[in-house]
């Protein structure tokens, strides 16, 4: 059963419309990730969950109690925010034992705790200095902790890491999902970094333009793309815009290739095939025979990317990427003329409607 | 290694040193020469501290001081808080505000209240008569630019929206987030602005002398007018108070532990 509901949420600012109605549940001790480019509402969504802004119309369920109208003081939910937001007046321990204060804990109890916390995200030793005093990575720390210390219904992250570099960023998301699985907290975690969202949640929930596009666990997300959006947005991905052919084929520039979930399809439906990179074969082609099923095209560039390079082939009008395993690509040289296929079960197919496809440029994150 | 200092700079500050302290030392020479036939005497300070006029208007002006910090920093922090906070929209307007009371001189403000009080309004007697109402309301106006930018200073340094919802989140109610959270944190802006405030009452004249009141500026005129050498002394022992103050805001904006921090934003 959902612990916490987002049911319908609203919200515009002036003639824009950040939340177009948006509904997500989240089970208890589940951790959501809202990922999405900026500008698609993500962190508005959880600013209306936190309490600081109210939706326009629709509803936060925090089970089973109606939440929208309680003001942020009143709802026991612990935020970590992007900017580092410890308060500087006060030491590490001071900053954890602010919620339990408020709360008007004993003494004992408030330091036991404070260093237990303090002790769970490592930083037991650093406990008398000022949030000058850490680094980021360490203040963003204290921040969990500071969260987790007044028990909350709900743990919210609005995109934590962003300030951080990348090794920071790294250990310290899978330090945060480590607590969270111990602790066992209802968790929603902002980002529009994908690697993020994908590494350490439960489900992930792509958002684009005010909507959700597509809730499912990291798998389903980048294994099964439900909407061009996030086909686009999850990982690297071929989009191949071709027609319906007989029997379990599409027809792409000029070219017929078999798709198993073409099948029964309606011939000269138009549709978009997606393939992931690493399942497309490149080889050289042979002495002029054009083997049925497979594009043939143009190597023009190489991008290497550590244990796989990154090879571009132009196919007629269209452009398909592969990831080759590095110690085969000298095999493909820039300018050679290749045989490009894929395994008729590994694509899969979208309706392409009449809205144009996103472009990528447009979903880098700012 | 010792760093060489620049000729140049030796005799700009030698310059500078000289013009301030010249007039100091002169109106120190003379203030002390009060003895008979110009002769060498403590007398004029004497004369100073034994006039029961000199404490009483300068108690009253350090009163008044007091009373216009507190009014301005009762009105002035949660304005400044929430313009941060919630009406950025608005802050040209409020700095506009703010630069006011400097281009209106003080003559044309004293006779603006004094018409706005006792003729456009008809504030009550005990108002008008009374400094502790009248003269502070007025060094609130005059006060209004140095505190709020000062505030707006500190308000600047600190990210007061994160601050205040991390504070929130937590279950801090406004006030509490307000007085262990906010104020801390603009503690040093505060007290510049209670400095300026404090330094602005204990000097100002045209206000207190069109209005009829008797404050330490107006003793001192009138000292001037009528005493030669306790003029020279009272300037010294006036002089001497401001700079008390001063000194107080460097030592109190030092306090330890209270290092005013990276606050916010990223690195």
């Amino acid at each position: 059963m959902a612990y916490l509901e987002l049911q319908s949420l609203h919200r515009s600012f002036g003639s824009f419309a950040a939340l177009q109605g948006i509904d997500v549940s989240v089970g208890q001790g589940e951790f959501l990730s809202l990922l999405g480019p900026s500008g698609c509402g993500k962190t508005t969504a959880l600013r209306l969950v936190a309490g600081f802004d109210r939706p326009d119309s629709g509803a936060i369920v925090v089970d089973g109690k109606d939440l929208t109208g309680v003001p942020p003081n009143r709802r026991d939910m612990g935020m970590v925010f992007q900017a580092y937001s410890l308060f500087p007046n006060m030491t590490a321990e001071q900053n954890v034992e602010f919620g339990l204060r408020i709360r008007k804990h004993a003494r004992a109890k408030r330091s036991q705790r404070v260093a237990e916390l303090l002790e769970t995200v490592g930083l037991g030793h650093a406990g008398k200095r000022y949030p000058h005093q850490l680094s980021g990575g360490m203040q963003q720390r204290v921040a969990l902790a500071r969260a987790l210390a007044i028990e909350p219904r709900v743990l919210l992250l609005d995109e934590p890491l962003s300030a951080l570099d990348a090794k920071v960023r790294v250990q310290l998301r899978e330090e945060i999902r480590r607590i969270q699985t111990q602790l066992g907290i209802t968790t929603i975690y902002v980002t529009h970094d994908q690697e993020e969202a994908l590494s350490i949640s439960d489900h992930v929930a792509v958002m684009y333009g005010g909507r959700i596009e597509q809730v499912g666990t990291p798998s389903e997300m980048y294994g099964a793309p439900a909407t061009p959006f996030v086909a686009e947005f999850i990982g690297t991905m071929n989009r191949l815009e071709a027609t319906v052919a007989d029997d379990a084929a599409v027809e792409y520039e000029g070219r017929l290739v078999p798709v198993t979930a073409a099948r029964g399809r309606a011939p000269g439906e138009r549709v978009l095939v997606l393939v992931r990179p690493e399942v497309l074969h490149v080889e050289p082609l042979g002495n002029g025979d054009e083997p049925a099923g497979a594009l043939t095209g143009d190597v023009v560039s190489h991008t290497f990317l550590g244990s796989v390079t990154r090879v571009k082939v132009v196919v007629g009008d269209g452009e398909l990427t592969a990831d080759i395993a590095t110690v085969r690509v000298d095999a493909l040289p820039i300018g050679m003329r290749v045989l490009a296929s894929f395994p008729a079960a590994s694509a899969r197919l979208l309706d392409l409607g009449d809205e144009p496809l996103p472009v990528a440029a447009d979903l880098l994150p700012e | 290694m010792t760093r060489r200092v620049p000729i140049s700079g030796v005799v700009w500050l030698s310059i500078g040193v000289l013009y301030l302290l010249v007039p100091l030392l002169a109106t120190l020479l003379f203030s002390l020469q009060s003895g008979a036939n110009h002769s060498l005497s403590l007398g004029a300070y004497g004369d100073v501290v034994r006039d029961s006029q000199f404490w009483k208007t300068l108690r009253l002006s350090f009163v008044l001081s007091l009373e216009t910090i507190l009014v301005s920093l009762l009105l002035l922090v949660p304005t400044a808080y929430w313009v941060h906070l919630r009406l950025r929209r608005i802050k040209p307007l409020v700095e506009f505000l703010s630069i006011l009371p400097f281009v209106v001189p003080a003559i044309i403000l004293i006779i603006g209240l004094l018409q706005l009080y006792n003729g456009t309004i008809h504030a009550p007697l005990w108002f008008l008569e009374k400094p502790y109402t009248f003269l502070v309301t007025a060094y609130v106006v005059l006060a209004f630019p140095y505190v709020y930018r000062s505030l707006d200073a500190g308000f600047r340094a600190i990210d007061v929206q994160t601050l205040t919802e991390a504070s929130l989140s937590l279950g801090a109610s406004w006030r509490t987030t307000l007085v262990r959270v906010i104020l801390p944190n603009i503690r040093a802006a505060a007290l510049s602005a209670a400095f300026l405030t404090l330094a602005i009452v204990m000097g100002e004249f045209t206000i207190a002398s069109l209005a009829l009141f008797q404050t330490f500026p107006t003793y001192i005129n009138y000292i001037n007018q009528t005493r030669t050498y306790e003029a020279a002394a009272l300037s010294l022992v006036s002089f001497g108070i401001t700079w008390a103050a001063m000194l107080g805001l460097l030592l109190f904006s030092r306090a330890p532990g209270r290092r005013a921090a990276q606050v916010g934003g990223t690195r």
